[in-house]
């Protein structure tokens, strides 16, 4: 059994809150480029250029990408062959405590949903997705998120006879709700099957995915190109100023569901698909 | 959108606010006050006790922000538009009853606001969401105002030169967003 000391973990939290609101993902800032060069409206490549200057002046460290540095989601895979020496869940607050004071981030949680909605001044807590792997490892994914993405998440529960044109509307609700509001061009995330909260998580995963990088079911990939194409004729594009560049990519992750069910969750990230990971 | 930058001041003079015309690019320099949703809240509760404000708002030209702590030796930190749908609950009595001159967010706003932005000609603007290291460039100096104890999302001051906007809602009514993305909407 491999050991590792719970500062271990805090120290290596700390640090990826920080980099994950400084530094724009590498797959990312490539794609901004890219999209620049197919952008058929002039406005909007000007646009795109204006994103492109941000993330360069955020890489030097003095200010965040965006000023909502949001809430802390962990997703932490640990081996079932670790122990961890301490308090684990503290241990993980304590990083995204520190990293949030330490690296000048804004604290934007409240103690408390409805009533009197104070904030915790320290970004804590953490919303963590724990799971158990195989080996002796931890891999801990940050990835910070913002309100104006995340308040435009949808989530239907269809019937089977909805089919793929039902997957299809779900996810034009949901992108033309979101209009500028989720800053586009976006990034986005759509689970399919399982039970709600699966469905849910399985689309924040998908957000978090590569950006190149494509479902291993072919019929998945294709429906991915196919949302993605279906999503850029809406016309919003960059910021909602109008253009082909409203999103970015559409990722899909799925889960076996009932005989009765096809949950779809959208899950947006704006075009700032912050995230950060590291293996311990 | 006007490839020309048109500078001008804030707070907005009439004049100012009824030259503009939905798509202009401009640059701000003088002074905004931050507000977002937990200082409207307050503002609106005041006036509803119809109790004094903590601070005068007239002419007042309003940014929808919550910025990140400044580090030693700078203004600010990172200073872009959040949502400005969520303050539309609130926005027609800051028009009405409050008289700022104009408003700076992201995003659609409501049938109410457009109806208010209209009758007492307060344009709404725009910044690049998700730019707020960009942004902040043009802030500087930051000073709170009222509301201390909430943080980020205090009320204050914000001296800005050349801050990048683009009007999303003329006093005419017309709508930016309507404008650019029609030519491409295919569904």
């Amino acid at each position: 059994m491999r050991k590792i000391e719970a500062h271990i973990l805090t120290e290596a939290v700390k640090n990826l809150c920080i980099e994950a609101c400084y530094k724009l993902p590498q797959d990312t800032y490539e794609a901004l480029h890219l999209l620049k060069e197919t952008e058929k409206s002039a406005s909007a490549k000007l646009i795109i250029d204006d994103l492109i200057k941000n993330a360069d002046i955020a890489y030097q460290g003095e200010f965040p990408i965006c000023q909502d540095t949001g809430m802390a989601i962990l997703f932490v895979e640990i081996g079932q062959d670790v122990h961890v020496e301490g308090n684990l869940e503290e241990a993980l607050n304590e990083g995204v405590r520190q990293g949030y004071v330490q690296g000048y981030l804004r604290k934007s949680v409240v103690a408390e949903p409805l009533f009197e909605r104070i904030n915790t001044k320290d970004n804590t807590p953490a919303f963590i997705h724990y799971s158990i792997t195989q080996g002796d490892k931890i891999k801990i994914r940050m990835a910070p998120k913002g309100a104006g993405s995340e308040n435009k998440s949808l989530l239907k529960m269809l019937v089977p006879a909805d089919g793929i044109e039902g997957v299809k509307n779900v996810v034009l609700e949901a992108v033309k709700k979101a209009g500028p509001n989720s800053c586009p061009p976006m990034v986005i995330g759509v689970g399919l099957g399982g039970t709600m909260e699966i469905c849910a998580i399985n689309a924040k995963k998908a957000c978090m995915r590569d950006i190149n990088s494509e479902n291993p079911d072919k019929r998945y990939a294709e429906l991915e190109k196919e949302l993605l194409a279906l999503v850029n004729k809406t016309g919003i594009g960059a910021q909602g100023f109008g253009g082909t560049s409203t999103a970015i990519c559409v990722h899909i992750e799925w889960s076996p569901t009932h005989i009765a069910s096809l949950p779809v969750a959208v899950n947006i990230n704006c075009h700032a698909a912050r995230h950060a990971e590291i293996i311990i | 959108m006007s490839q020309n930058k048109i500078r001008i001041t804030a707070p907005f003079s009439p004049e100012t606010a009824k030259k503009l015309r939905a798509g202009d690019q401009v640059l701000i320099t003088g002074t905004i006050l931050t507000a977002r949703d937990a200082a409207h809240k307050r503002l609106i509760e005041t006036l509803k006790k119809e109790e004094k404000l903590p601070l005068n708002l007239e002419q007042a030209v309003i940014y929808y922000t919550g910025p990140t702590p400044a580090r030693p030796g700078l203004p600010i930190g990172s200073a872009g538009p959040t949502t400005s749908g969520r303050m539309d609950k609130y926005t027609p009595t800051l028009i009405e009853k409050c008289k700022i001159s104009g408003m700076i967010g992201k995003g659609y706003r409501s049938e109410e606001v457009i109806e208010s932005i209209k009758k007492y000609a307060v344009p709404y603007l725009v910044t690049l969401g998700g730019a707020g290291a960009l942004i902040a460039k043009s802030i500087k100096k930051y000073t709170v105002l009222a509301y201390e104890d909430l943080g980020a999302e205090a009320i204050a001051a914000m001296e800005v030169e050349d801050f990048p906007a683009i009007v999303a809602i003329d006093v005419l009514g017309n709508s930016f967003y309507e404008q650019g993305q029609a030519p491409y909407r295919e569904l």
